[in-house]
């Protein structure tokens, strides 16, 4: 088992791996977010509160509980790049930061638009939105790091460390509205309890959370596939997959 | 594993404790800054020992208790009552509600403390629970209509 697991610190494995898997990933994503979006926003009904407006659910929970699961397999990844020594770990984590940074973006500015109706506010310094917008901060450090350096290895490094710290980060968000007064409500489907969102409600949210899981993933294969290749382009295998019109 | 890893393992996992225990810490110490509002008992009975005091500037959060909104008919005035578990504090705002206020609503005012029991709010903003059901099921199952208050009262002691 390990064994085969240490199979997967060499370049060639992950590239491969990567290139198989992508289409698993990216074709049926767009698929389930096309049916969860028009099944959310056409044919659920609206919530007894908010009317149409909660609608937005359907992008804004998908990105947030995205952002924080990318930030901790990044972290994951980090922690196996600096103790196994993986260079694909270190890669892992680049081609991870971006991908989470667009999620929480996304969570963030879908947060402000239903905020605005909803709270009568596009952004308040509440424990919950505070510590979302530190974790688009940690995204930035990580990616900054990484291109800080000109020696890629250093750079993996350095950034893999950034990760790995700012992992702190991610329970604290989860929990911050459960520890402090906040604007922002308590979790709808993150908690043990059945979800306390009714379940025609509910399944459209789940399709288009899969949906952006699998799109999440068949991008970070894309991307992994881009930084094995940029980054091992002097050696042989990748010469061959690249010029021998080896897919 | 190799002792290297094992001691690179023990040292990350080590760096990681310490961070968070120093961030812990912080937040712990700063716990009564992050929170966003001060309850309407916090208010009367005080927090940790500390009532805060008249002429300060402060954020409430809790209930509109049902039948305390009074509409000014000829202004944008309004004044509600605000309750958590104890006791209610009066809130007066003269401006556009967002559009979830409504009795047995949670609302959070920022505003100064006029006197031990009211807030003069120049902001009041809506927060919603974490509960999402189609309209009819909500009435059906917990008995809630929601409706704005339409109700105009003309407003008291104006």
């Amino acid at each position: 088992m390990w064994k085969w697991l240490h199979s997967y610190a060499k370049t060639e494995r992950v590239f491969t791996l990567c290139n198989g898997l992508w289409p698993f990933f990216l074709w049926p994503s767009f698929v389930l977010i096309l049916i969860g979006c028009i099944w959310g926003l056409g044919f659920a009904p609206k919530d007894y509160q908010q009317g149409d407006a909660f609608r937005i659910i359907y992008i804004h929970v998908p990105a947030a509980l995205l952002s924080m699961g990318i930030y901790t397999t990044m972290a994951v990844a980090a922690l196996v790049g600096l103790v196994w020594q993986w260079r694909t770990a270190f890669m892992s984590v680049i081609a991870l930061a971006p991908v989470g940074a667009v999620m929480t973006f996304i969570a963030l500015i879908t947060g402000a638009i239903w905020g605005k109706p909803m709270w009568g506010k596009w952004w308040v310094w509440d424990a919950r939105l505070t510590t979302e917008l530190i974790m688009l901060f940690l995204y930035f450090g990580v990616m900054a790091l990484y291109a800080a350096f000109e020696d890629k290895q250093l750079a993996g490094k350095a950034s893999a460390v950034m990760a790995l710290v700012g992992v702190v980060n991610v329970p604290i968000i989860h929990f911050s509205v459960e520890w402090w007064n906040t604007l922002h409500q308590g979790a709808t489907i993150s908690k043990f309890e059945s979800p306390s969102i009714a379940p025609e409600m509910l399944w459209p949210l789940l399709v288009c959370l899969l949906g952006f899981s699998l799109f999440a993933a068949g991008i970070v294969c894309l991307r992994l596939k881009n930084e094995i290749v940029r980054r091992e382009i002097h050696r042989p295998w990748v010469k061959h997959v690249l010029f021998e019109g080896k897919n | 594993m190799t002792p290297r890893r094992k001691q690179r393992l023990i040292m990350t996992i080590a760096a990681i404790t310490l961070v968070a225990g120093a961030v812990g810490l912080m937040l712990y110490a700063l716990s009564e800054n992050i929170d966003l509002f001060y309850t309407p008992s916090e208010i009367v009975n005080g927090k940790n020992g500390q009532i805060p005091q008249v002429g300060q500037r402060l954020r409430i959060g809790g209930m509109v208790v049902p039948d305390s909104v009074n509409r000014d008919p000829n202004s944008l005035a309004v004044s509600f009552t605000l309750v958590d578990t104890g006791p209610q504090v009066l809130v007066r705002f003269d401006g556009i509600l967002p559009d979830l206020f409504r009795e047995g609503q949670g609302i959070i005012a920022t505003g100064i403390l006029t006197d031990a029991k009211t807030v003069v709010a120049d902001e009041v903003l809506a927060k919603h629970d974490e509960n999402y059901l189609p309209p009819e099921l909500a009435e059906s199952l917990k008995g809630i209509k929601h409706v704005k208050p339409d109700v105009v009262n003309e407003i008291n002691g104006r």
